[in-house]
């Protein structure tokens, strides 16, 4: 019954990372270089959407503020700091993002501190299915990230900016060749992908507290994942998510909690070596 | 003042060390290392362990720590280094999180977050207030050592052959070069000198505990290697001794702003290494010392 009940968490926990999952392999795909500034921008989403949910917001208002405010500093840091670098190489553009992180996680401790904050959620009863415990609140935020997943997936498939993100993905220059503007594509990657990242920062910290390096905790889970799914593949970042939730989970059992950061960072070892293209491999939808 | 600047000397001798080691594979083979502070604190746990718990002489505690972290870097790269750089990255940054993570939570070997303290000096009893000079020499003498070894390498043919793998890695495999035994070397050899340089600091402060090794550190270095001139070993230990200068000038800066708390002073100072790190990249990629690339021997 604890392996269930585990499993189950698991799937919660993996259905909410998989929210900065697709954002952190989505950027990858377009942009061409791991963005390591979404540990900074997890954290600003996180507190944004606090801020909103403090003044009076719902729980959609307050995660449409974590995406709002985590895109738009993505976005202007890919503009002035890190696409300037990807033209000399992945290295420079990533060893600059992750001065970006350290930058956004410091403003947000000037601002508010190191002490923890709780989200102010109403206190509800957990939901019993048989012997296995859910909690209202968990079934609320896994509701709303599997609603955001759909409407990613589903832009993906049917829109022609979508269209347009996947034909750039795969090859930029044929892309370039059909009209497909490649800055405006790029624009539209930082701005959404970091949006997702900050909407996953929000969503991890609401079950516990949030602080300046509620990011940096999940960077490990996040880059698992799309790795483990295959770096820049947009299912594969949803399937690894599941998959990291879970493991993670299943780890408490064995190996007590304060392990459950090492899961991803093994898992990452074992997949590179076994499979290096990851689960899906690396094209991109 | 005098204890204090060789205070700061001997820190930025330890950084210097860290950036050579950084210097060796990004410079050279155009790898990364972003668990740099993971290394840095495998050394530190090493010499440590070894002669509080271990009793064993100071210097088997160096060997031993400059041994471990190249073992560390060794199992770090096999299963990546065949691929991509970006991999690369993202283990290496992976590492220094397991690292503390084993540090802060291994409580019946490494004290948790209590961390270690009273590690010994080298005849510090003997010394008494003349310790911090003579630790200076020390860690100058391995910094020289260390600084011609990596030079060494650096203008000879191994190094000629990094280049070309940082170059064009396919272009060196056609040239006959081993590129996965060369760039495994350079990586391990990096990760020895920066556990090398995590002993020495820990010998010095007598103390370490996980939080000491935040990635922060990382980035300390980063900035030292950039502003310094990627490439160039002279330039790393420049870059050095400009980061050290940096961090402690933006202290009294810092310091001089009214109504600050102490969690904002520091998140200010950590703040502005972020943004030069930003700046210099942008602005200056090639530091204070570029590369300087000899021409090609002329062949008989």
């Amino acid at each position: 019954m604890i392996v269930v009940q585990a499993l189950v968490n698991g799937l919660v926990s993996g259905t909410l990372l998989a929210v900065p999952a697709i954002g952190f392999t989505a950027m990858f795909a377009v942009l061409r270089f791991p963005n390591f500034a979404v540990s900074g921008v997890a954290t600003l989403g996180a507190f944004a959407g606090y801020l909103a949910y403090g003044a009076g917001l719902q729980m959609a208002g307050s995660l449409a503020a974590a995406f709002v405010a985590a895109g738009l500093a993505g976005l202007l840091f890919d503009k002035i700091a890190h696409l300037p670098l990807v033209k000399e190489g992945a290295l420079p553009a990533a060893i600059a993002s992750i001065a970006t992180g350290l930058v956004l996680e410091n403003v947000v401790r000037l601002g508010f501190g190191n002490e923890p904050r709780g989200y102010d959620r109403p206190i509800a009863r957990d939901v019993f299915f048989g012997e296995i415990r859910v909690s209202p609140q968990q079934l609320e935020t896994m509701g709303l990230a599997l609603a955001l997943m759909l409407a990613v997936f589903a832009a993906l498939a049917f829109t022609r900016i979508g269209k347009a993100m996947r034909a750039t993905a795969d090859n930029p220059d044929l892309a370039a060749l059909k009209g497909i503007r490649p800055e405006r594509i790029a624009t539209l990657a930082s701005l959404i992908g970091m949006g997702l990242v900050g909407v996953g920062g929000m969503l991890l910290g609401l079950d516990s507290s949030i602080d300046p390096l509620t990011g940096t905790r999940i960077l490990v889970s996040l880059f698992a994942a799309a790795v483990l799914g295959g770096l820049g593949s947009v299912p594969g970042a949803v399937l690894g998510a599941f998959l990291i939730g879970i493991a993670e989970e299943l780890s408490v059992l064995v190996v007590g909690s304060q392990y459950r950061a090492a899961v991803g960072f093994v898992a990452i070892l074992a997949v590179l070596t076994l499979r290096p293209r990851g689960l899906l491999g690396e094209r991109a939808f | 003042m005098l204890s204090y600047l060789l205070f700061i000397a001997t820190i930025g001798g330890i950084y210097g060390l860290l950036a050579l080691s950084l210097n060796l594979i990004w410079g050279g083979a155009g790898m990364v290392n972003l668990g740099l502070a993971g290394f840095f604190a495998v050394g530190a746990y090493a010499s440590a362990l070894l002669t509080t718990a271990g009793q064993a002489p100071i210097a088997a505690g160096w060997l031993v720590a400059f041994v471990a972290a190249g073992i560390a870097g060794l199992t770090v790269t096999l299963s990546t280094t065949r691929l991509r750089e970006d991999y690369l990255a993202i283990v290496t940054l992976g590492f220094a999180e397991v690292v503390r993570l084993v540090a802060a939570n291994e409580i019946w070997l490494t004290r948790g977050t209590d961390g270690i303290s009273g590690i010994p000096g080298p005849w510090k009893r003997a010394l008494g207030p003349d310790f911090n000079g003579v630790y200076f020499l020390i860690v100058l003498g391995v910094l020289l050592v260390v600084f011609f070894v990596v030079r060494r390498i650096d203008r000879a043919p191994y190094g000629r052959a990094l280049r070309a793998i940082r170059e064009d890695a396919q272009v060196a495999e056609v040239a006959g070069k081993n590129v996965l035994r060369f760039k495994t070397e350079a990586f391990a050899l990096s990760a020895a000198i920066a556990g090398l340089a995590g002993a020495l600091y820990g010998h010095f402060t007598s103390y370490i505990a996980p939080d000491l090794f935040l990635p922060l550190i990382t980035v300390y270095i980063f900035l030292a290697v950039a502003s310094g001139g990627t490439g160039r070993p002279a330039g790393a230990l420049v870059g050095a001794y400009l980061v050290m200068a940096l961090l402690e000038s933006s202290r009294f800066f810092v310091e001089g702003i009214p109504g600050v708390t102490a969690v904002q002073r520091a998140a200010l100072k950590e703040l502005l290494i972020a943004v030069a790190l930003i700046v210099v990249l942008r602005l200056k990629p090639s530091g204070v010392l570029p590369e300087r690339i000899p021409p090609a021997p002329r062949s008989s």
